[in-house]
């Protein structure tokens, strides 16, 4: 769990292009939306295809990203237990 | 059709313009593949990480050079945001094409393909300072930057005040290659944003007067002596009474336009070409224009500016005079205030 | 503004007919021209439903009689024929006789060409000439060769809105006395970049869409051109024209929202109309018919119902026609004035097909039926990516 969410923290900063943050300005529970890093709902578009791309589970509707990738450790638990790859 | 005035000017551009105008500048020397970037600029200063993070290259240029030519101006907004781009945010439209070619249509991501539209810079540049004023961008190829000098002319006659106006390309990765196999000519291309804020009033720190702008797309050499002499004469001016022809020359086949000017309409006139300076590319035109109002402004300019040895006492009034391939000319005639 | 600019010619091609004629009969029969894509290969073909103009590149080329279609991106080809439509609908024999202007619109310009050369223009000479299809002023130059125009030519390109934007700077110049005579309007070919761009963005719907309907999934792409062509008073007067109807308003407003989003209390949209129905001095009661963006997508549905609501006490009858044509991007609001013109000629207000339900929370209902009554004035919304919103305004002669 501990090295999925380091690898997803990895993924998101460089999918994202959050060039002037790093693993440790990250902490699990900071909310990805919204007040925490900030995110919005394009990124959110981009974390569903990263979800499809490297753990083989497919989202149709983009609402659904919205409790899953609420923080890393919530979007760490989604994925192992839905993950097909 | 009133004139209007430039209140200021800001240039990016492949010479440290941006900080510095026109000043001693280097000539670009073109070698197989030798495009210029744009002068680098510290974009930080303008832009916060999370605003910049998916701006491709044409978009910083535009967002900054725009922030920075409104700030220039004394103002804190305009009523109109115009852009011209050839090209548009080339970068992203490669980068999406090569996604969608090269993953045989899967694990696509948008940032790309929604920064690829032409007229993103534009819209940028509205959320950046929150206008939501009229919005709209050019793109027809080399007098795309002279298209948005008109509209914004017409704004300022429809009780508007203050438009900005801009031109805009980024060079790319891809498509540039392929565009500098087939075109020959003696500069390099390149990029660059050459940004401007135009009233309907003159003010204290107004630089030049837009007289008039004209765009057409085809004309053969002996008509463009024609269209030239009329649209001088729409303006009640006369060949001798421009003091500086500034022209698109780049080494081409197609510099028999200038060359036909040059020596049947303004044999006494001071000619000056740029694109040694600034490169080619759809939107250079807009460093020609940013080059006039210098003139206009410092009555002089470095020497490699110069393509005759006509010398003024007084640079008062100056004609642009741009086209690529023979084709998407633009004629503009600005004034000093 | 006393009547506007006059409009005395039109011309169309859309997936529901190659004519005006054939356009009005698909709105009349409410028969939409959404179906499964054909002319391109795409792994989404099973996925997604589009408005196809079901004719490849070489018969189009026929309807111009031109020899060599290759030379053509599809977006040349369909403005091709909406323009030299427009200029027969106009009469205009010379185009020349005027101080004339061509101001055409696209998103995608030559990307058809692009896809299919981009990694073979070295391969054979003749690849060559396509490097340049991606400059979005290839298809307006090859339209204004085509139909003879050399002077006044440019292109615009706002997204969704661009043909919208078009139409408003023509009538601009007319009014600036820049030109006597103009044609305006936009271009777009379906193109795998674009379709796969929206499907990116997850607002592509499998189903035909449903604009304002409460369980809309999102928009059908579609592809088509429409060119209107505007005259000077003096010249309608001097040859006693035909005028089709006035283009009495119009206004650019920007969003400032979102890069591709609109915003939630719609502001862009609100702003445009606004502006329009200032500029054309009406009152928001006189606006007999609205012929809404209404894409399909649950964000601009939302957005402009919320626009509407703003604007209108009382919101008139409205419809999009999306349905029928998918959105057709930059050609889109170029479609749409042949329809609100078509509205205000057949006096009838066109069905919005695919609805069910109203949207929650405000409630709109667009008329499900093609309504006849009274049509004075129409107004036409088009809105794009980068918070470009504008409106139109056409009022009957």
């Amino acid at each position: 769990m501990e090295a999925l969410k380091k690898e997803l923290k990895e993924n998101i900063i460089e999918v994202l292009n959050l060039e002037d943050l790093t693993i440790e300005d990250v902490n699990d529970d900071d909310a990805l939306f919204g007040d925490g890093l900030g995110l919005d709902s394009i990124d959110a578009l981009e974390l569903i295809v990263m979800l499809d791309k490297d753990y083989g589970i497919k989202l149709t509707d983009p609402s659904e990203g919205r409790e899953i990738f609420k923080s890393v450790e919530v979007l760490a638990t989604y994925i192992t237990e839905n993950r097909t790859k | 059709m009133n004139s209007v005035y430039i209140h200021s000017g800001v240039s990016i551009s492949a010479q440290n313009t941006f900080e510095e105008g026109i000043k001693e500048v280097e000539e670009l020397k073109f070698t197989e593949n030798s495009q210029v970037k744009a002068f680098k600029i510290n974009y930080k200063e303008f832009l916060s990480p999370i605003a910049s993070r998916r701006m491709a290259t044409g978009v910083k240029m535009g967002v900054v050079a725009a922030k920075k030519v409104i700030q220039k101006a004394g103002e804190d907004t305009v009523d109109a945001i115009i852009t011209g781009t050839g090209l548009g945010c080339v970068e992203d439209s490669e980068k999406f094409l090569n996604a969608v070619i090269d993953n045989d249509e899967q694990f696509l991501t948008p940032t790309s393909f929604i920064q690829s539209t032409h007229n993103t810079v534009a819209a940028q540049i509205a959320l950046s300072i929150k206008n939501k004023g009229y919005n709209m961008t050019y793109v027809n190829g080399a007098n795309s930057f002279e298209a948005a000098l008109l509209d914004g002319m017409l704004l300022l006659n429809e009780e508007n005040e203050t438009v900005l106006v801009g031109g805009v390309d980024e060079l790319g990765k891809r498509f540039i290659n392929d565009y500098e196999k087939i075109y020959q000519q003696d500069v390099s291309f390149s990029e660059g944003a050459n940004f401007f804020t135009l009233g309907a009033r003159k003010k204290e720190n107004s630089i030049a007067q837009l007289l008039n702008v004209e765009v057409f797309q085809e004309i053969d050499e002996d008509n463009l002596l024609k269209k030239i002499a009329s649209f001088l004469e729409e303006n009640s001016l006369k060949v001798s009474d421009i003091d500086a022809v500034i022209l698109g020359i780049n080494g081409d086949a197609y510099d028999s336009y200038y060359q036909k000017i040059q020596s049947e309409l303004f044999t006494d006139t001071t000619q000056l070409k740029y694109k040694n300076l600034s490169g080619e590319f759809f939107t250079a035109s807009a460093f020609g224009f940013y080059v006039a109002t210098e003139l206009l402004n410092k009555q002089e300019l470095p020497t490699n500016c110069f393509f005759n040895s006509v010398k003024k006492e007084d640079y008062k009034t100056v004609l642009l005079y741009n086209q690529y391939l023979g084709k998407q000319h633009s004629l503009v005639l600005l004034t000093s205030c | 503004m006393a009547n506007g600019v006059a409009i005395t010619g039109m011309g169309i091609i859309s997936s529901i007919g190659n004519t005006v004629e054939e356009n009005l009969q698909s709105l009349l029969s409410e028969s939409d021209g959404i179906s499964t894509i054909e002319n391109i290969a795409t792994r989404h073909a099973n996925n997604i439903k589009v408005g196809e103009i079901k004719l490849s590149n070489e018969e189009l080329a026929k309807l111009l009689a031109l020899d060599n279609f290759e030379k053509y991106s599809r977006t040349t080809l369909l403005g091709a024929i909406a323009a030299k439509q427009a200029i027969e609908s106009a009469n205009i024999n010379d185009v020349n006789q005027y101080k004339t202007g061509f101001i055409s619109s696209t998103s995608v310009g030559g990307m058809d060409l692009t896809e299919k050369y981009c990694n073979t223009f070295f391969d054979a000479p003749r690849n060559e000439q396509f490097i340049n299809s991606h400059n979005a002023s290839e298809s307006t130059q090859q339209i204004a060769s085509f139909i003879g125009l050399t002077d006044f030519v440019t292109t615009i390109s706002t997204a969704c809105s661009s043909a919208a934007n078009a139409i408003m700077l023509g009538a601009r110049l007319i009014k600036a006395k820049k030109l006597d005579r103009v044609i305006v309007g936009g271009t777009d070919g379906l193109s795998k970049f674009t379709l796969n761009g929206f499907k990116t963005l997850m607002i592509l719907s499998d189903k035909k869409s449903q604009p304002f309907d409460k369980n809309r999934k999102g928009l059908n792409l579609g592809e088509g051109a429409a060119y209107l062509v505007l005259e000077s008073e003096e010249v309608v007067a001097k040859e006693n024209k035909k005028v089709l109807a006035f283009l009495s308003g119009y206004a650019n407003a920007n969003d400032a929202h979102h890069q591709t989003a609109s915003s939630e209390e719609g502001e862009g949209a609100f702003l445009a109309m606004k502006k329009a129905l200032k500029l054309a001095d009406l009152e928001t009661s006189v606006i007999d018919y609205i012929n809404a963006h209404g894409t399909g997508t649950p964000n601009n549905d939302a957005s402009e119902s919320e626009a509407l609501k703003r604007i209108f006490e009382e919101v008139p009858i409205f419809s999009s026609t999306k349905a029928y044509t998918g959105h057709t991007l930059a050609a889109a609001g170029g479609i749409e004035a042949v329809f609100s013109i078509l509205a205000l000629k057949e006096q009838k207000a066109f069905a919005n097909l695919n609805f069910a339900d109203e949207i929650e929370k405000t409630q709109l209902k667009p008329t499900t039926k093609t309504v006849e009554k009274e049509i004075k004035h129409v107004l036409s919304n088009s809105f794009g990516f980068g918070g470009n919103c504008s409106t139109l305004i056409f009022s009957k002669v």
